[in-house]
């Protein structure tokens, strides 16, 4: 059983001498004002490989061919916002950030819903071989998807979902279906069982349980997992690069501009940029449940 | 209790109860019906898209590349004798044998040490943002990070402060003698070919030199002759606008600041060395009655910093190895500040009243009790590891993208980018499959356990 707390075999200490140990002393050091720099340089450091990218992106071509962007500091007025008025008006990268909200939406609405449906079954439906069947939801979880590529790209080619994005987006539910499952079955089994009982009594469908029982008491949980989902797909390559040709997503948009001979910076970097703002946004709005999501699903 | 303690789980484990489970038969029945209605979507989900395209792809990985011709272990045997598959095999086992212990050691400093500042969540909300962005783009960032020329990319920017620093680079990049009396190489230095002696002014003229490497510069001296040392000038035999004679200190002719100049002795051994001032002048006092050679040391000519090639085939992995750790960090470090966050105080508390130091605190109670959670962390980052796929594909130029392979790449290249063997590409992904079993396994049993 995990518990979080009250770990009865605690190694009991051994009592010690007081005297200032060398670990002491140096922690003891470490804890005042240079802990205190060491830590603020080190945040600042990994500030830095991103705010680079995004000075970069503020720079005509002419100067980031033969400058780095902190020149930006001795030289604000080179700064434009030219490179993005110019991918706003590139067809190319400007359908390819609405096909990634559209794989992104779609991703992440029916993966929790199908998800959440089985998790409810899982949790508070009593069928033969349950346990099996959720063993095998929790041997799935972490199947890589280079497992399905190939298959399912021969399926697609003939049943035409192939370049799709109804192909990519079932693709992307299928494999967030296994930790989804996991996770809100597991959240489920903490909600009381008196309420489902009480609601069973009172002549309740499992449909009427499951939409104005369950899912109102799990939201949090499901928040957790549609920020993952969300994030996982929108910053999804591979699945997009393998199943489609030109429905692009913005990363496999970025890549193909990678990919040419004197790769064009003044694309890529505002660009890859742009692609990175809505997760950054997830993510500052979403912190808490950001975290709660990643400490209860590191398992995959 | 060796057992995940950091899973969301609530403690209400195993079947819950259900209403009656000794009920009559057509309630048995239409209850199995209602649970396979809820069930049914996720089922042909996992069906459809994973189970069988994992026993596809297990037996198709026995066949030919056209999928005709059953081959055997054959595509194994390719996948264990062709170079760029050994590499990436061999790459990935690096990432796992560095990745993980790193990101979890990094995780837990930071763990640690952010628990004795205020301003800690500022600090790991700086640490931890990288995990919301995707690993293509965090490799686009690191791409740009690498540019070998050091006054574009940033890393070889950074190692170029340092590297100046300890080797100052020469003020002139290039240069040439004006006269014949002049003789080597900027990597050699150049030697006055005649002797000097104590009293005697030495011309040192140079072209081919920039006007921007001798800015500091000012009109170029003849400096008067010095009792009991050697003088000279070291100036850019240059009249612009044209005109001048070569060897001879003219108008308009600048000296060069900053130049390294070297006086040896007969046997070659160094007797002094001087620096030439903003008219070009030196002086070596004092030098005694003996005969010397002067010469401009090579220092002089010496290039400023070149930039590490991060991107090149020796480097790159190790490049991309540093980005992936840049982006995993946040996440070690927050799993673990939660599990340090769930210690009991009154236990550490405990300890630090019976008289022990923060570090026996630290060895003694913090880390045993942490160990479930930094086996955590281990695990996913090996998954992860052995998963990894979109940072190399866009930290490293194609042209280095055989040196950088690994695993994931290396299905993905077989089966999409251009070779389009999807026998092959299968048994490399049943390969990646295989490592990836025994996690896979340790889930399982984790679960069954706690049912």
């Amino acid at each position: 059983m995990a518990t979080v707390a009250g770990h009865p075999e605690t190694p009991l200490i051994e009592p010690v001498d007081r005297g200032e140990g060398l670990g002491h002393s140096i922690v003891r050091a470490l804890s005042h004002a240079p802990l205190t720099i060491l830590l603020a340089f080190i945040g600042v450091m990994w500030l830095v490989p991103t705010l680079g990218l995004f000075f970069t992106s503020l720079l005509p071509a002419s100067v980031i061919s033969s400058e780095g962007w902190w020149t930006i500091f001795s030289t604000p007025s080179n700064a434009t916002l030219e490179n993005y008025r110019n991918i706003f008006s590139d067809e190319a990268i400007t359908s390819a950030l609405l096909t990634t909200v559209w794989i992104s939406i779609g991703s992440t609405i029916l993966p929790i819903i199908v998800a959440a449906l089985a998790a409810y079954a899982f949790a508070w439906m009593d069928f033969p071989g349950r346990d099996w069947l959720f063993i095998g939801v929790i041997a799935m979880i972490v199947v890589p998807i280079q497992m399905a590529l190939i298959p399912i790209f021969s399926l697609y080619d003939r049943v035409h979902l192939f370049d799709t994005l109804a192909g990519l987006i079932l693709f992307h539910t299928a494999f967030g279906l296994p930790l989804a499952i996991f996770l809100l079955r597991n959240f489920f089994v903490g909600i009381p069982g008196e309420l489902l009982e009480a609601a069973r009594i009172d002549g309740a469908s499992e449909i009427r349980i499951f939409t104005r029982l369950i899912l109102p008491l799990s939201w949090p949980a499901i928040a957790s997992l549609a920020i993952f989902q969300f994030l996982w797909t929108w910053n999804d390559l591979i699945v997009a690069l393998s199943l489609a040709r030109s429905t692009q997503p913005i990363t496999v948009a970025i890549f193909t501009q990678l990919r040419q001979f004197g790769a064009n910076i003044e694309i890529i970097a505002p660009a890859a940029f742009l692609s990175l703002t809505i997760p950054l946004v997830v993510f500052f709005a979403f912190q808490r449940y950001f975290v709660q999501g990643l400490l209860a699903g590191s398992v995959k | 209790m060796t057992d995940s303690s950091i899973t969301a789980e609530p403690p209400n484990q195993g079947a819950p109860p259900t209403a009656d489970e000794a009920g009559a038969d057509p309630g048995r029945r239409r209850r199995f019906l209602v649970a396979l209605g809820f069930l049914a979507p996720a089922l042909v989900f996992l069906g459809v898209w994973i189970v069988y395209p994992t026993v596809y792809t297990v037996v198709r990985s026995f066949y030919d590349r056209s999928g005709d011709a059953f081959v055997g272990l054959d595509n194994y045997g390719t996948l264990f004798t062709t170079d760029i598959l050994l590499t990436a095999i061999r790459n990935n086992a690096i990432w796992v044998l560095v990745v993980p212990a790193v990101v979890t050691a990094i995780g837990l400093v930071f763990g640690v040490l952010t628990e004795r500042i205020r301003w800690s969540v500022a600090f790991k909300t700086a640490v931890f943002m990288p995990m919301a962005i995707s690993m293509f783009a965090a490799g686009v960032i690191w791409h740009i990070m690498y540019t070998q020329d050091p006054s574009q990319g940033t890393i070889n920017a950074a190692v170029r402060v340092v590297s100046d620093a300890v080797n100052p680079p020469g003020v002139l990049s290039g240069a040439a003698p004006s006269g014949d009396d002049l003789r080597g190489s900027a990597a050699q230095g150049y030697r006055l070919q005649g002797e000097l002696k104590a009293g005697e002014v030495a011309h040192l003229g140079l072209t081919r030199i920039p006007a921007s490497e001798v800015k500091d510069g000012v009109q170029a001296v003849v400096p008067a002759t010095v009792e009991g040392g050697i003088t000279g000038v070291v100036w850019r035999d240059f009249k612009p606008g044209g005109g001048g004679t070569a060897g001879e200190v003219e108008d308009g002719e600048v000296g060069i600041p900053g130049v390294t100049l070297r006086l040896t002795d007969a046997s070659g051994a160094e007797v002094a060395t001087a620096t030439s001032g903003a008219d070009g002048v030196f002086t070596f006092p004092d030098v005694g009655d003996a005969s010397y050679r002067l010469g401009i040391a090579s220092e002089t000519f010496r290039e400023s910093y070149g930039g590490v090639s991060w991107l090149g085939p020796r480097l790159i992995t190790p490049a991309i190895i540093i980005a992936y750790i840049w982006v995993w960090a946040g996440f070690a470090m927050v799993v673990i500040a939660a599990g340090l966050a769930a210690i009991p105080r009154d236990v550490l508390e405990a300890a630090r009243t019976d008289g022990a130091t923060e570090w026996q605190v630290f060895r003694r109670v913090t880390a045993p009790l942490l160990a479930p959670v930094l086996s955590v962390v281990f695990i996913t980052m090996i998954i992860n590891v052995l998963k990894v796929f979109d940072i190399v594909l866009s930290v490293a130029p194609p042209s280095v993208q055989d040196d950088a392979n690994v695993i994931a790449l290396a299905m993905w290249r077989t089966s999409f980018g251009g070779v389009n063997d999807f026998g092959l590409g299968s048994a490399i992904a049943v390969f990646l499959f295989l490592l990836v079993i025994p996690v896979l396994l340790l889930n399982v049993r984790r679960f069954r356990r706690e049912a």
